[in-house]
């Protein structure tokens, strides 16, 4: 029964302050009005205003008056006296899910090895999309967790925003304040923000299993959803969409995360005229300008990675450069977006150890981040986000009694926060640190014989030193109000020592003194009156004893003690674009280039060129020709070298953040171009190989994929600085094998199974487009279908297929069904069995995309041959060798070499299988391909006749831009390796220097492809695939 | 007899009969004199000849010079004017054979066996001699493989066969030649990349996960040690059993390898057990060449053609990794992992370390006498060198060089073997479609 009493005290305790009316009461009516004043408080009002020796009151859980003088501190306040404390507006946490249950983890996605899910599992009026439910509330989840909100009081937060963090369109936010009365008082806004991510979260359904999905289905979300105001009576009711619909008058907050999907999400944003605050990764410091072009207001983290351990070489190997520089530098991040005029909110929702908030946010400071915009980051800009300024985010009269009591200034070093207090109840922080205990004490213990008399050197809240004859040991503590003591009355050998043991104390051992100390001791407890101390306690022998403790002196801190802050003209990474080893401190300039005398391979009429000049200016190919002279350019000495246009690689599947939306057999509406990856390593490796334009094609993992993505190999430009401008689009389109899923172990249970399968998705895809089509000129509030969007392109010409095939029963089904609808499969790629219906390739107008020499990696491949460009060329097609790899896209004129051997193809012929041709087949070749007068400035230089294996590529330009340069590569080999070194000994030092550091984590390679046939991973290299598996 | 002299062009007209594969026969060996005239002679050994004639009988090479005497009657004369001549290339490790389609089609696939420690398992017994990778590789020039087990820890022994056989037994060439042995890895995958993004648990200390599973190793071969010390076993145990032939070298330990921390291990079990050892793999091997060399391990670079193991590592490396290990003294060979093309690129895979490197003869040991050497093949293979068999390609230009390098004739053992194979026989059917000449 006793114990049951005690918790009711405490839940009465707890609600003492603000009763709920209609709630009964078992007892009698405790109705307080929780009237305070602090007095003599330096008062930080908000991140402007600062007034010293201010008073503030309270009542109520709000703010009654603020000022210095001419506040009138009401007869029934309590009084606190906060001399010497500072009284900030407690921090509001826009990024929470404080009080919210985690959502579990299920498997999803999809793998091409398991059965997939086209439908939601979710049971109920809703949406389609299992990772759409915008109709999920938090506040209905909401429940006080007070181990939660005592975390995050003691971090300065005093209101959150919480929300349930899973799902792509993840439903509403709800703002409360950290009190613990009860949920329908600590609500201030039920619905007060929508939110969403690209990461599907616990819905297993299959669709979108990538980041291009993720964004496709937003689209598709935001239109279904204009389109569901119109009341479609086939639609009957639909509570997901009507939610959302709901939803877009709050603030829109976007989990994003990295700073390209946080570019992504903005576009998504600007598409739909919403403006989204984005939950930011903590890199945006390393595209700061694309960062602050999308206009959005940032929430951002303070969590920096720990150090590696890099002490060992091999371990270190494997860490790379821009791992260790985002160790680095991601302290500098919130100052960077400071210095960018970026608005931004601070979150603690990503730390790991909470505890570090504070710490970090220091550092951040260290960094350059100014302490107004730290708190304005914390307090104004949050809640005027919101709407909510006018409740929390400042001291204001009328306001919520919501604020911080704080032992100096916020982001000085050594400050504490003391109590934090919210809607005007008191939380206890670090109470004990509340009053200044340091100093001398007289310490009397009361005996028998009379008063024994020790001076008492209190250090701090845990440590002291009790001194008589000599310094003894003990153990001390202090909690603000409890006040224990233990000694013994022998002497240890260092009187002096703060740590009296021989070997100094472990970390977190409370007290100066060791433990297990000998076994005599006095053991004293008692309670603080103030600057005197009193209680009872036992002796050596186990005789009771009372204690008294008066002040005498004032603590002198010795002024050598004082931590020196460190110096901060050290030397720091440098951003680079891209945030990669081989990046750019400055990105290369285009040039005005002369190159002389070189054996020049058209590709035009003119054919090879011997001993001829070649002028790029402007970015274009300006003339080509003998003799040639243009002042003011950079002359090359062509002098046995040969010229080519850069290779175009029609196949790839690089530079990009995913390349497969496998959830359904029709995608038409995913686009690679959403999602662009500059900072692939492999556009690099590949300008080394003299590749120049690269068409990034969805992967084959369904029968129409993904829309694709011409670009040219501009390292260092953004995710839009890489696309080909004004070129036709194109989409991938799959057969065969991959899109039946042979290779699903668990069996497939995705339409198609089989080739007759594919040419009906094929046929009732182009079909539907075509009803499509006539229904929105027939009614233009038909509801708009980014998938069949895309087809209808194709239909109108306006989009073009590469197709993905093999075998020729389907090569022929294919070109039947655009046949029937009118339209061309521009090109067939793979196609290892084109050869066989190579006439017939012709005659529908298509081109021909291959490998040079795969063969017999599968069933649908045991026909192929090493002839099929040859022939096909033979026969009259538009050839193209393509790489669908990484690795060998760096060697695509060896690739074009091979056809010169398998068929005999002319050497002219077979390069322009890697240039010339995949331009025409792109409908790019007024722009590249050849070398000729008004083209752009794509060019290599070759050392060698550019099919010969001993060729190498000194210098790749793109639009008279030298972006790759052997001799230069030299040199940055070199940078990197100072660079690395510089950075392992810096970690080491960390560790060293007693720092926290982790296990050396190996720095990934996400390698993507089409999931098509077998990539050779090296060490350090994933497969996206895997990657995905890893993280069910 | 009469004298047969055969013109390249009429050779090729001969390819020109429209077989099915299963008619390409398996060569009739090689009889009396046969003479190679007037080619470039490549060796194998760094050697070049200009003009040079190499002299067959019985299926060995008997002579090679600029100055051997052609006898006018009875006997075989290929004459290979302007051409080039190369010792028969050599997969150093392979799944020819035993991995017809990999992907989707389980029950073609015999390369990877249930269990840890299979030392017994023996790659031979399931060499399929008809596999159809088999007569596109030898019309690349490639004449003989090893072939190894892939599954488990030890994965088995592995065998060198030649290409042009009716069944395995025919075809091997040296049986049992090696033991294989897949080392742990040092590197756990786990996570995303580093710095954001929420990395999954690090397992605390894979190094020693590793060498933890490396003493298991270890302890087995300590085992072995033990059991083939004493004949007679109340308990016979193959697994132990079959690991003898290391221990007397007479056959070596094939240590698949590609990380630092593993080739350091694999040092180890030359200093504990005085096993030959080669590396297979190999990818960060140009960092310890040195020590490589000092402890007299051989390496089969397994892929040239790769991409550098890390974002910052020299975009190239992969390609001069060769010249590294050659630099350093070590004995490597090149070979070709590629499941894409099957294999078929390995010539090309030495073209790359001579643009990175290597002199072109250099090149050209790393996948014949360097491989034969590795495989302990090369008292009979590997160079055009008296007394070794004569396994020979002629070649219209450079091996190493893509565009030039149509083999035009190959010999095993003296035997002219066809180099027709079910690619240029749709050639052929597609030609005659087309009307193309």
């Amino acid at each position: 029964m006793r114990k049951i009493k005690i918790f009711f005290f405490g839940l009465l305790f707890a609600s003492m302050l603000q009763a709920q009316e209609t709630f009964p009461v078992n007892g009698v009516a405790d109705k307080r009005d929780g009237s305070y004043a602090f007095i003599n408080a330096t008062i930080v009002t908000d991140a402007q205003t600062t007034i010293s020796k201010a008073t503030l009151v309270i009542k109520d859980g709000k703010i009654v008056a603020i000022g210095t003088s001419g506040v009138n501190i009401p007869k029934d306040a309590v009084v606190i006296d906060c001399k010497n404390k500072f009284i900030y507006p407690s921090f509001v946490d826009i990024y929470s899910d404080y009080g919210i249950s985690q959502p579990q983890r299920a498997a999803g996605g999809f793998n091409f090895s398991a059965p997939v899910q086209i439908n939601t599992n979710a049971k109920g009026a809703y949406g389609w999309n299992q990772a759409v439910h915008p109709e999920v509330d938090a506040v209905k989840q909401f429940s006080i967790d007070a181990s939660k909100a005592k975390g995050l009081r003691e971090l300065g937060f005093g209101s959150v925003l919480t929300h349930v963090k899973d799902g792509i369109a993840r439903g509403t936010g709800t703002f409360v304040t950290l009190g613990e009365t009860k949920e329908n008082l600590v609500i201030l806004k039920d619905k007060a923000s929508a939110h969403y991510s690209f990461n599907k979260g616990t819905s297993t359904q299959s669709y979108p299993s990538s980041a291009m999905g993720s964004i496709a289905l937003l689209r598709q979300t935001y239109l279904d959803a204009n389109w569901y105001k119109t009341k479609p009576a086939k639609e009957g009711l639909n509570l997901s969409l009507q939610s959302w619909n709901d939803n877009q008058t709050l603030p829109q907050i976007f989990e994003a995360e990295d700073k390209w999907n946080e570019i992504r999400a903005d576009r998504i944003g600007d598409e739909f005229s919403v403006q989204y605050i984005i939950k930011g990764g903590g890199n945006e410091y390393q595209r700061i300008k694309e960062i602050a072009a999308t206009k959005a207001t940032f929430i951002v983290g303070v969590n920096y990675p720990q150090a590696m351990d890099v002490e060992d070489p091999n371990d270190a190997r494997a860490v790379s450069l821009s791992d260790m520089k985002h160790w680095e530098l991601a302290p500098t991040n919130l100052a960077a977006l400071d210095k960018a005029n970026i608005p931004f909110c601070i979150t603690s929702a990503d730390l790991k150890d909470s505890k570090s908030f504070l710490a970090n946010l220091r550092k951040a400071i260290e960094f350059g981040l100014s302490e107004t915009k730290a708190l304005e980051a914390l307090t104004k800009t949050p809640a005027s986000l919101l709407g909510l300024y006018d409740k929390v985010g400042s001291l204001e009269t009328g306001k919520l009694a919501n604020f911080i009591i704080s032992s100096g200034p916020i982001f000085a070093e050594k400050t504490n926060i003391l109590q934090n207090w919210v809607a005007g109840e008191k939380f206890a922080v670090k109470e004990d640190q509340w009053s200044d205990i340091k100093g001398n004490y007289t310490l009397s213990i009361k005996t028998e014989n009379g008063p024994i008399k020790y001076t008492l050197d209190v250090k701090n809240a845990s440590t002291a030193n009790v001194i008589g004859k000599d310094t003894l040991t003990g153990k001390f503590s202090y909690d603000g109000k409890q006040v224990k003591l233990s000694f013994s009355t022998t002497a240890t050998k260092k009187p002096n020592e703060i740590t009296a043991g021989t070997t100094p104390a472990p970390q977190g051992t409370p007290g100066g003194f060791r433990r297990g100390a000998p076994s005599a001791n006095y053991r004293l407890s008692g309670m603080s009156n103030g600057l005197s101390w009193s209680g009872t306690g036992e002796d050596t022998v186990g005789n009771k004893i009372t204690w008294t403790a008066t002040f005498d002196s004032a603590f002198n801190a010795p002024t050598d003690s004082v931590k020196k802050k460190p110096s901060f003209n050290q030397r720091l990474a440098k951003v680079t674009y891209p945030f990669d080893g081989y990046g750019w401190e400055e990105a290369p300039k285009q040039e005005t280039i002369l190159i002389k005398n070189a054996t020049i391979w058209t590709n035009e009429k003119e054919g090879v060129l011997e001993n001829a000049d070649l002028l790029l200016k402007d970015g274009k190919i300006a003339k080509v020709g003998k003799n040639l002279s243009e002042t003011g350019a950079r002359t090359i000495d062509g002098t046995g070298k040969h010229v080519t246009a850069g290779i175009i690689d029609e196949h790839s599947h690089i530079a990009a953040s995913s390349i497969n939306e496998g959830g359904q057999s029709v995608t038409s509406e995913v686009r690679i171009g959403d999602n662009m990856n500059p900072e692939d390593i492999n556009i690099y490796r590949q300008l080394s190989g003299g590749v120049t334009s690269s068409h990034i094609l969805h992967g084959s993992a369904n029968t129409i994929g993904g829309q694709t993505q011409l670009m040219k190999l501009r390292w260092g430009a953004d995710d839009e600085g890489l696309k080909f401008k004004g070129s036709d689009p194109f989409i991938k389109f799959a057969l065969g094998e991959n899109v039946k899923r042979t290779t699903a172990t668990q069996g497939n249970n995705r339409f198609p199974d089989t080739r007759m399968g594919v040419a009906e998705v094929l046929n009732d895809a182009f079909a539907r487009a075509k009803d499509y089509e006539k229904a929105m000129k027939l009614d233009p509030k038909t509801r708009r279908d980014l998938e069949l969007d895309a087809l209808v392109e194709i239909l109108n010409k306006k989009r073009f297929i590469t197709c993905h095939s093999y075998v020729q029963s389907e090569i022929t089904a294919a070109m039947r069904v655009g046949d029937k609808y009118g339209f061309t499969f521009n090109t067939f790629t793979h196609i290892l069995e084109g050869y066989k219906v190579a006439d017939k390739m012709k005659a529908h107008g298509s081109n021909a995309s291959t490998f040079s020499d795969w063969y017999y990696y599968k069933v649908e491949v045991t026909d192929a041959i090493a002839y099929n460009a040859a022939i096909m060329h033979q026969v009259g097609l538009n050839v193209c060798i393509n790489s669908d790899d990484a690795e060998m896209a760096r060697r695509l004129n060896q690739e074009a070499g091979k056809i010169v051997r398998y068929g005999g193809v002319s050497e002219i012929e077979a390069l322009k299988m890697v240039t010339l041709n995949p331009a025409v087949a792109l409908h790019v070749a007024d722009k590249v391909g050849s070398i000729k007068a008004g083209k752009d400035a794509d060019i290599v230089i070759w050392s060698n006749n550019p099919l010969s294996i001993y060729a190498k590529s000194e210098k790749t330009i793109v639009d008279g831009i030298v972006y790759w340069d052997r001799e230069k590569d030299l040199e940055q080999r070199k940078k990197i390796q100072a660079e690395r070194y510089r950075l392992t000994q810096k970690m080491i030092g960390e560790k060293k220097s007693g720092g926290p550091v982790r296990p050396a984590e190996p720095s990934w390679q996400e390698i993507l492809s089409c999931g098509d046939h077998g990539h050779k991973d090296g060490i350090y290299t994933v497969d996206v695939q895997e990657v995905e598996n890893l993280k069910q | 007899m009469k004298k047969l002299l055969y013109t390249l062009t009429a050779l090729l007209a001969i390819s020109n009969y429209a077989h099915s594969q299963e008619v390409v026969y398996p060569a009739k060996d090689q009889k009396g004199f046969m003479y190679i005239t007037n080619g470039t002679i490549h060796v194998g050994n760094g050697t070049v000849m200009e003009n040079a004639t190499i002299k067959i009988n019985n299926g060995k090479i008997v002579e090679v010079g600029t100055n051997i005497t052609v006898p006018t009657d009875g006997v075989q004369v290929f004459n290979a004017k302007g051409k080039q001549i190369y010792p028969g290339l050599i997969l150093s490790s392979s799944d020819v054979g035993l991995k017809e389609i990999s992907n989707g089609v389980r029950a073609s696939n015999d390369y990877a066996e249930i269990g840890d420690y299979n030392s017994d398992v023996r790659s031979i017994t399931a060499y399929n001699t008809d596999s159809r990778v088999i007569n596109v590789l030898k019309s690349n020039g490639i004449l003989l493989a090893s072939v190894n087990p892939e599954g488990g820890v030890i994965t088995g022994t592995s065998s060198v066969v030649q290409l042009d056989a009716w069944n395995w037994e025919d075809a091997a060439y040296k049986m049992d030649a090696g033991i294989h042995l897949n080392m742990p890895s040092f590197v756990v995958r786990f996570g995303r990349r580093g710095g954001f993004g929420a990395p999954g648990a690090a397992p605390s200390d894979p190094t020693k996960i590793a060498l933890d599973k490396v003493e298991e190793i270890k302890n087995f071969f300590r085992e072995a040690k033990a059991y083939n010390q004493e004949n007679t076993h109340s308990n016979t145990n193959l697994k132990l059993a079959a690991t003898k032939g290391l221990f007397e070298k007479k056959q070596k330990l094939f240590i698949h390898a590609d990380q630092v921390k593993q080739m350091l291990v694999a040092i180890d079990f030359v200093k504990e057990f005085g096993f030959e050892v080669v590396i297979v793999g190999g990818s960060e091997s140009f960092q310890i060449a040195d020590l490589l060399k000092s402890a007299n391990i051989a390496v089969i670079l397994s892929e040239e053609h790769a991409l550098p193991a890390t974002e910052d590592d020299d975009i190239d490396q992969p390609y001069k990794t060769p010249a590294a290990l050659q630099k350093a003294g070590v004995l490597f060979s090149l070979n070709d992992n590629s499941d894409n093309t099957r294999y078929r690129n390995v010539s090309y895979n030495a073209g790359t370390a001579a643009t990175y490197g290597l002199t072109k003869e250099e090149a050209l040991s790393a996948i014949t006498l360097n491989a034969a050497k590795i495989l302990g093949v090369d008292d009979k293979t590997g160079s055009l060198e008296v007394g070794k068999d004569a396994n020979i390609i002629i070649t219209a230009g450079d091996i190493l060089d893509m565009k030039s390098s149509t083999v035009e004739h190959a010999f095993i053992q003296g035997r002219k073997v066809s180099l027709e194979n079910k690619q240029t026989q749709l050639y052929e059917r597609y030609k005659y479609k087309y009307g193309i000449k």
